[in-house]
């Protein structure tokens, strides 16, 4: 029994990044933006998070500084391609470079150095309960963030006036300017938006998942997410469970590796990278799904004209 | 302050031609605040970064050595950008031209004579193209994202590469080191003038490469296609070009030059199999091209100025004490200049209300925004 809450902590440790990185490129692609820095912003949030945690000895500063480094590296992608209307894939590619580039110079002090930790929710009592207590009120705050923000994400995109006024500037930003909505406005804080969620995913790997700096440290997992985004058909909900089964499989594979499975260490490592292509496959076969809930505007540049 | 752009009636020749040094210069006035921020004098930094790591007939030779497989991928990925098809895992398909051309000298390494290298190449454009065409299959056949699928398909390559040489391939006497046995001689690249300096026939292959496909887009029908499909994919069906055989072409055509990259770096410059033969340059190839203005001959020039980012920042490392990743920055900021100024080939770019306030004082501030309703 304790052998299977441990494991079903560690996959939700695994998938709350992906978690939060694809729910806030999500709310970025359904405002018809596709930013593919989310690996950028996601390791600068992770640099940005370790580093302020380190120098300041605390985690949550740390993971502020996380949230604002990704908002603020996501600002360079909006003035990009927003107010300078640049093609949305290559200046997201180099948001990710860069991203690379940036924090591996960072962080070069940091390599080695002992990280702070986001402590776990103990609440006295509900805690020690077993099985369940340590499952839902045992886990790391950002943990309880994720959820908080997939169910804040889902009720403002399908629930608020705004949320339909973002999704139909993703269907269309030609009508949506013609009735006087302000859609580059609209898309610079969805695209801060996303780069903050993106910017905490990072802060999660450096602070709560293993606390310290490693170059390169989030390993895919920002590609992971846009494609879990593409996975879920742009709904919220579809994300969380998509997460998750991805957080399963990358936490299967250690523990095969772990257990010494006669197979490749190679091979086990590299199936999440696998796994993503399958579902991809599995879910754009269907094309009437995919075209219905595609933001019809996304990736497109939008200039206003007057 | 608000930057408001207006579409000019044609595209600008002058900014189409002066983009891309307005961007190096943008960099280099970065590069100079980061330096500084760093604590060092920009001016030394920029003389160590630029100047000295090609001041000398042999360190030509280095930057040939890095621009070679810079160039060949970044003209095949140009193909594709042209076309608006995205193939960003030419690092993968670096990898796998470099394992497959690798079969014959890991192998059979009782096998020389001059058609090893040949051979060897040969199989390299192969693995290359093998590996492209698994995103291209997914997105004719499922129309799968090749973004996601080509990307992925990279840490899948460096993983299966990882396994190989400390695996199946190890060299049995290399005293456990991670490595295939060092290449025989007649499957090693010649040097082009061994007196001189490294470099070898890679850089050759490059500029070969990026004369034919220069011709190939400017003066044939098969370039006409893929700018066509690129810019209006309505125009290239009605004029009876199949979109999933662009796909096709140009991600077996890239995947190629990658895999000729890759043998090409792994023969020539490595000379075995290490778990890692690439520092990016699959992805630093995309930046490359875009500089290039995915121009072919743009390509080459370009192709040698991020080959000095790269030789520049191992040089700081040893004289400056700075991490090797500022070479990534360059690279990451000088792409980001780059498309920024692509936007002055098509736009104006006014900036609103700074200059409104600056230019007519305070008096002016609440005329601003009725201006701008009149619009």
């Amino acid at each position: 029994m304790d052998i299977t809450v441990n494991i079903l902590l560690t996959i939700a440790t695994a998938a709350t990044p992906l978690l939060i990185a694809a729910i806030g490129e999500l709310v970025v692609e359904r405002s018809g933006v596709l930013n593919l820095g989310v690996e950028g912003m996601m390791i600068m949030g992770a640099v940005g998070g370790f580093g302020a945690g380190y120098l300041t000895g605390s985690p949550w500063i740390g993971l502020l500084a996380a949230i604002i480094v990704g908002a603020l590296f996501s600002l360079l992608f909006a003035v990009m391609t927003l107010s300078l209307a640049t093609n949305q894939v290559a200046t997201g590619l180099s948001l990710t470079l860069l991203g690379l580039g940036l924090s591996g110079m960072i962080g070069t002090s940091f390599v080695g150095q002992p990280g702070v930790r986001l402590p776990n929710l103990d609440i006295p009592g509900l805690s020690s309960i077993p099985v369940v207590g340590k499952l839902i009120f045992g886990q790391d705050p950002v943990f309880y963030i994720s959820i908080a923000l997939t169910a804040a994400v889902m009720w403002f995109l399908f629930k608020t006036r705004t949320g339909l006024t973002l999704r139909s500037i993703g269907d269309s930003h030609t009508s949506a300017h013609a009735l006087g909505i302000k859609v580059i406005r609209y898309r610079y804080l969805a695209v801060m938006f996303g780069g903050a969620c993106a910017g905490l995913a990072g802060g999660h790997l450096s602070l709560v998942y293993t606390p310290q700096w490693v170059e390169n440290m989030s390993a895919g997992r920002g590609w992971i997410a846009l494609a879990l985004v593409v996975f879920a058909s742009w709904r919220p909900w579809r994300v969380l469970a998509g997460a998750y089964i991805f957080g399963a499989v990358w936490i299967g594979q250690l523990h095969a590796q772990a257990f010494g499975i006669p197979v490749p260490s190679q091979f086990l490592s590299s199936l999440p990278y696998l796994a993503t292509i399958v579902v991809l496959v599995l879910i754009s076969r269907n094309k009437r799904l995919t075209m219905m809930n595609t933001p019809a505007s996304l990736g497109q540049p939008f200039v206003p004209d007057r | 302050m608000r930057i408001e752009l207006v579409k000019r009636p044609q595209r600008s020749a002058l900014f189409s031609m002066l983009s891309p040094f307005i961007a190096f210069a943008l960099t280099i006035i970065a590069g100079a605040i980061m330096f500084a921020l760093l604590g060092v004098n920009p001016l030394n930094a920029f003389e160590i970064y630029f100047v000295e790591p090609i001041s000398q007939v042999w360190q030509l030779h280095e930057l040939a050595i890095k621009a070679a497989p810079l160039i060949l991928i970044a003209v095949g990925l140009s193909v594709c950008y042209k076309a608006n098809i995205w193939n960003i895992g030419a690092e993968g398909q670096f990898i796998f031209g470099a394992i497959f051309g690798s079969i014959i000298p890991v192998l059979f390494p009782q096998f020389e004579g001059p058609l090893v290298i040949p051979l060897m190449l040969l199989l390299g454009m192969v693995g290359g193209a093998f590996y492209a065409s698994i995103p291209a299959l997914l997105k004719t056949r499922f129309s799968t994202n090749e973004i996601l699928t080509s990307l992925m398909l990279v840490y899948v390559a460096q993983l299966f590469l990882d396994w190989l040489v400390r695996g199946p391939w190890r060299d049995p006497q290399g005293h456990g080191f991670p490595q295939t046995i060092q290449f025989g001689d007649s499957a090693v690249l010649p040097e082009l003038m061994p007196d001189a300096g490294r470099a070898n026939w890679g850089f050759v292959f490059a500029l070969v490469a990026a004369v034919l496909i220069w011709l190939m887009m400017s003066r044939m029908l098969k370039g006409f296609e893929v700018r066509v499909l690129g810019s209006s994919p309505r125009a290239g069906r009605f004029a009876g070009f199949g979109f999933n055989k662009m796909v096709f072409f140009t991600f077996l055509l890239s995947g190629a030059l990658a895999g000729l990259a890759g043998i090409s770096e792994v023969s020539g410059a490595i000379g075995q199999l290490q778990p890692v033969i690439s520092p990016g340059y699959g992805f630093t190839a995309i930046i490359v091209a875009f500089l290039g203005r995915l121009n072919p001959l743009g390509i080459v020039a370009a192709g040698l100025v991020l080959a000095l980012t790269y030789l520049g920042g191992e040089a700081v490392q040893s004289a400056l004490g700075i991490s090797d990743k500022v070479a990534r920055v360059f690279q990451g900021m000088l792409l980001f200049f780059v498309l920024g100024c692509d936007t002055l080939i098509h736009y104006r770019i006014r900036l609103i209300g700074m200059a409104l306030t600056k230019a007519n004082g305070t008096a002016k501030l609440e005329a601003a925004p009725k201006l701008e309703e009149a619009r």
